[in-house]
């Protein structure tokens, strides 16, 4: 084993397992990359470093400046975790109604947090820190929404990653968020396979916050409109609570692969995919699917150990992706 | 054909306060008519002044985004449920 100098040097390679006695479909294989292994514990410490990269190459970002962002969690401490080696000061912009875990994992690496409205869920928090950008305009805004070294850097690193691994590849499943894993992985692997499927899960956030005023409110990342949108995408689906819970808890039962809720929620979207594959038609199929995070962060939601019942009932006011 | 609507919390004013709606169609499109008809405030919410649906509302039939189906021709069957979400931030 090499002796590394930097933490920041395990962001990335991650390794990808086969979960396939979890596909309903003999001829369609499921393959999980686990994100969760980066050192921040997310698929976001890929972004996260090349945003500050991107803006210290620009010189924006200098030693003693302070970074904004507003994140439901892994961003922020991604970026926590880096702005506390690089001498950066970090406020995150987090809604209130996110777990306990994240405010204190955020805290641990230095973040300061300003907690937006939980009622206006992750909307209102980006609204929040772009109204402090502009106030503060000495303040680095990184903004993962619209920052092209979000897609970039999956388009650089993860999807040469699962095309090396998995060069039979035959679909892509991920979480929608800010767009940048599906954009940057999905734009390398088309223009590499142009045959490669990709499809969007999310969970059905928007049925329940309250804060919205109307549909205007809503928010499509400008990420996902630059890097091709819906004309790069194959499909989007919502997955609820309880079916994000249930593929969760098999990952861990089942696999041994102890993921985040959202890993459930792309899962259980691979296999809707896998369920309706016709390989006398399309040939045999092999999906690759993001687990993003591991559990820990989400325990204190009950979703792992308490009845289904009533952790869907309490989830809907939690923000889990 | 009688199809449950899912309304997210912002819409459900317009809506007598209601978090579902049955409602008659045959297609998504016939659906979408049926309950501006009913509850007219809602058209201005779905519907862009050339008929389209608008960009920060995503419309799902059975949980898949119609705009990967046939858009406002997708057709519905008795007891799909078809759910309209603003699109929300993650990340």
């Amino acid at each position: 084993m090499a002796v590394y100098s930097s933490i920041t040097e395990l962001i990335g390679n991650t390794p990808i397992i086969d979960v396939s006695h979890l596909s309903p479909n003999p001829d369609v294989r499921i393959l999980a990359k686990l994100e969760g292994q980066n050192p921040a514990g997310s698929v976001k410490d890929r972004i996260a470093l090349a945003m500050i990269e991107a803006a210290e190459a620009s010189g924006e970002l200098v030693p003693g400046r302070t970074i904004i962002e507003p994140s439901s969690g892994n961003t922020g401490i991604a970026l926590a975790m880096l702005a506390g080696l690089r001498g950066y000061k970090i406020k995150i912009v987090l809604p209130e109604n996110v777990t306990p875990e994240r405010r204190q994992v955020l805290e641990a690496f230095g973040a300061e947090i300003i907690s937006s409205p939980g009622a206006e869920g992750s909307n209102g928090a980006v609204r929040m820190a772009q109204a402090l950008s502009e106030a503060n305009p000495e303040w680095v805004f990184l903004y993962q929404y619209g920052n092209e070294a979000n897609p970039t850097a999956h388009y650089e690193t993860t999807g040469p990653e699962i095309l090396a691994d998995v060069p039979d590849i035959t679909h892509f499943v991920a979480g929608l968020g800010t767009s940048g894993t599906l954009m940057g992985v999905g734009t390398y692997l088309k223009e590499a396979k142009p045959e490669v499927k990709l499809f969007a899960v999310e969970p059905p956030s928007g049925e329940r916050v309250e804060g919205l005023r109307s549909l205007d409110d809503g928010y499509v990342p400008p990420v996902f409109d630059k890097w091709g949108g819906l004309d790069l995408l194959d499909g989007k689906r919502i997955v609820r609570p309880a079916e994000s819970i249930e593929w969760t808890r098999r990952l861990i039962t089942d696999c041994g692969i102890f993921a985040g809720l959202s890993s459930g929620a792309a899962l259980a979207g691979a296999v809707k995919v896998a369920a309706r594959h016709d390989a006398a038609v399309d040939g045999p199929a092999v999906i690759v699917f993001v687990v993003c995070d591991g559990a820990w962060k989400y325990l204190s939601t009950g979703a792992y150990t308490s009845p289904l019942a009533d952790v869907v009932e309490n989830l809907g006011d939690t923000i889990y992706f | 054909m009688s199809i449950t609507v899912r309304l997210p919390t912002v819409l459900r004013p317009q809506a007598n306060g209601q978090s579902t709606v049955k409602v008659e169609g045959s297609n998504v499109g016939e659906v979408v008519n049926s309950l501006v008809a009913a509850y007219p405030g809602l058209q201005s919410n779905l519907l862009d002044d050339s008929g389209s649906v608008r960009k920060f509302v995503n419309i799902y039939i059975n949980d898949e985004d119609i705009r990967f189906l046939d858009k406002l021709q997708t057709p519905v069957s008795e007891g799909d449920e078809v759910a309209i979400l603003p699109a929300v931030a993650g990340g």
